[in-house]
């Protein structure tokens, strides 16, 4: 800031300047949760932007190697808490992939539809609290009245606001009350209009796109180069969505458009997690009426899976077999695998080595975010300060998944 | 699926046979491993070559195996949004050896390479900047590695007579329970009370 040792007069032109280095963070609001960065500035523009995350480390993947399959499901919800059942998804899917388990329709359609709910939810936080850090304050207001109701869906189905539980290995927890399935398709009428509400207040509104447009852009080498995915990739214009290249569960039956960027900038992500809630929300409309003709179980009842609690009553072998569930858990045969969703902040990958034991020897997390968050320097560097908050707002940081 | 990946398999052996010494398909997925010497040739080699065009590395962890004498394997999780398929490589080597950073083909490897020295204590050589990246500043061991207890060796609290934060010695005031549910006949490693003499017959 002041490179003005020994100098007095302002016209000799012989001025030292020396960059300024600023600390953004930890807890900065802009910074979505506890990031410090470490910036290097000229003036106003970003020299150099070293990210310092692990102030949220919790060791998820040791405490993991010390627990059973079934007690590490709950640690997933806590990674991106901001759309907890789609990492948990993730996690089944590697036991069931090792195990070789089916899971039953009506459990893979209700996957589908929390999943979906998951992606409204994430984006929905992104998008209007990305607006509030360039200057927005009404949209988060109105986003999280839709969350808080989405919310109620998720306690309804399985008891708990945030941290559900409700994906286990071969299905989900609990079926769904029928009225509840009619709740949701009557929000999912209704959300389309709320979306037009904030699309009315944002997508042409002079503040916002000044902020956005051109900043924060990344082309299809640095997609590359970077492993980015999700929302990220798609802005540069490569058309990579796992639930259509690498479908999982039955995203293969639903009719669904994955929207693509042109300019890689931030406003090219905001108006496509605009457009991947309105795909969600049509997903979401599928899968209810799919859901009102499968009927059936929704967890394929086996080995990994607790009995039905009526057999309990009348089976010893069921009442056995649901304490051994519970305390030493099941064992999942020896091998490798790695499963990956399209959470909705871009590719959630878990990389599970099991020894035929009913713990993991050891499990990887694989967070979006955290490929995106390690390009911050090269994406960051040439920008002004305050699009610093822009583009960490629609890089879509969350620290429970990027600090493990 | 699994043909595709065994083609490929065999394509990539055939033409790179100095790095991979074995490759097989399980669970419908490509396992290669490869001879750590020319891992980073072999990264730029996959990533150029137009039938595999693994293009993007997604992940890059270790796994620690203690009682072989080549302790960690070193893996990568490659994906080709153009073939549309993914491989693993696993790279075995000591505890004491270094492994080439990959990070001039693949730049996003840099905090991989980074976790993965914080947490198991592999030394990545021509990485421009192995600091630790997860844990404490100042923090000594290697968390991941199974000889790491879980409760770690210090605890913070913040002293109020100091008016900081301030570093300890764990001290529980119950013993962490490790317990173990595996079934004596499932290979328990324990002896079972009154079984004592059982094993010096």
């Amino acid at each position: 800031m002041d490179g003005s040792k020994g100098f007095d007069d302002a016209k000799t032109g012989e001025q030292k300047i020396r960059n300024f280095n600023l600390n953004f963070g930890p807890q900065h609001p802009a910074a979505h949760g506890v990031l410090r960065l470490v910036l290097e500035l000229d003036g106003e523009i970003v020299e150099r932007c070293d990210p310092h995350v692990g102030l949220l480390h919790r060791g998820t993947e040791k405490l993991m190697e010390s627990r059973t399959y079934l007690q590490n499901l709950p640690y997933f919800d806590r990674l991106d808490y901001v759309a907890p059942m789609n990492q948990e998804h993730a996690w089944c899917l590697a036991i069931e992939k090792l195990t070789g388990t089916v899971v039953p329709r009506r459990g893979q359609l209700i996957r589908v539809l929390y999943s979906e709910i998951g992606r409204v939810l994430n984006h929905l936080m992104n998008v209007t609290t990305q607006a509030m850090d360039v200057g927005a304050l009404t949209p988060p207001l109105w986003g999280f009245e839709e969350r808080e109701k989405l919310m109620i869906f998720y306690e309804r189905a399985c008891g708990a606001r945030l941290h559900a539980a409700y994906f286990r290995p071969g299905g989900v927890h609990q079926d769904l009350p029928d009225a509840l399935l009619d709740d949701i398709e009557e929000w999912a009428l209704e959300f389309p209009a709320r979306m037009d509400d904030i699309d009315g207040l944002l997508t042409e509104n002079r503040i916002f796109k000044q902020r956005n447009v051109d900043i924060g852009v990344v082309d299809a080498k640095m997609v590359q180069e970077f492993g980015f995915s999700g929302v990220m990739a798609r802005s540069a214009g490569l058309a990579w969505d796992l639930r259509r290249a690498q479908p999982y569960e039955c995203y293969d039956e639903f009719e669904f458009q994955v929207p693509i960027g042109k300019n890689g900038d931030c406003y090219d992500r905001y108006l496509m997690r605009m457009e991947e809630m309105r795909q969600s929300t049509s997903i979401i409309r599928q899968a209810i009426v799919k859901l009102r003709e499968a009927t059936g179980d929704v967890i394929a009842r086996g080995k990994i899976t607790p009995p039905k609690r009526g057999d309990m009553k009348t089976s010893m072998e069921s009442l056995i077999h649901h304490f051994k569930l519970y305390t030493e858990g099941f064992h999942v045969p020896a091998g490798e695998v790695y499963a990956a969703v399209e959470a909705p902040k871009g590719e959630f990958g878990v990389y599970l080595v099991a020894d035929g034991s009913n713990k993991p020897y050891r499990a990887k997390i694989r967070a979006p975010g955290y490929a995106h968050l390690q390009a911050m320097d090269t994406i960051a560097t040439g920008h002004q300060l305050a699009d610093v908050a822009a583009i960490i707002g629609t890089m879509d940081i969350v620290f429970g998944e990027i600090d493990r | 699926m699994s043909e595709a990946l065994n083609e490929l398999g065999a394509l990539i052996e055939a033409k790179r046979p100095d790095c991979v010494r074995a490759w097989d398909v399980s669970h419908d997925e490509l396992n290669i491993d490869v001879a750590p010497s020319n891992i980073v040739d072999f990264m730029d080699f996959l990533k150029t070559e137009p039938t595999c065009k693994f293009t993007s590395l997604i992940d890059l962890t270790a796994v620690d195996y203690p009682e072989r004498t080549k302790r960690f394997d070193v893996v990568y999780h490659l994906l080709s949004m153009h073939q549309n398929q993914r491989v693993r490589l696993r790279v075995s080597i000591r505890q004491d050896d270094t492994i080439a950073s990959i990070t001039s083909v693949h730049p996003g490897a840099d905090w991989f390479e980074r976790e993965t020295f914080d947490m198991f204590g592999i030394l990545f050589t021509g990485h421009p900047d192995l600091r630790r990246l997860l844990t404490d500043y100042g923090f000594r061991g290697y968390p991941l590695r199974k000889d790491f207890p879980t409760t770690g060796y210090t605890e913070v609290r913040y002293d109020e007579e100091q008016k900081r934060v301030v570093y300890e010695p764990v001290s529980l005031t119950q013993e962490y329970r490790q317990f173990d549910f595996m079934s004596p006949w499932e290979g328990a490693e324990y002896i079972l009370p009154g079984d004592e003499k059982e094993g010096a017959k």
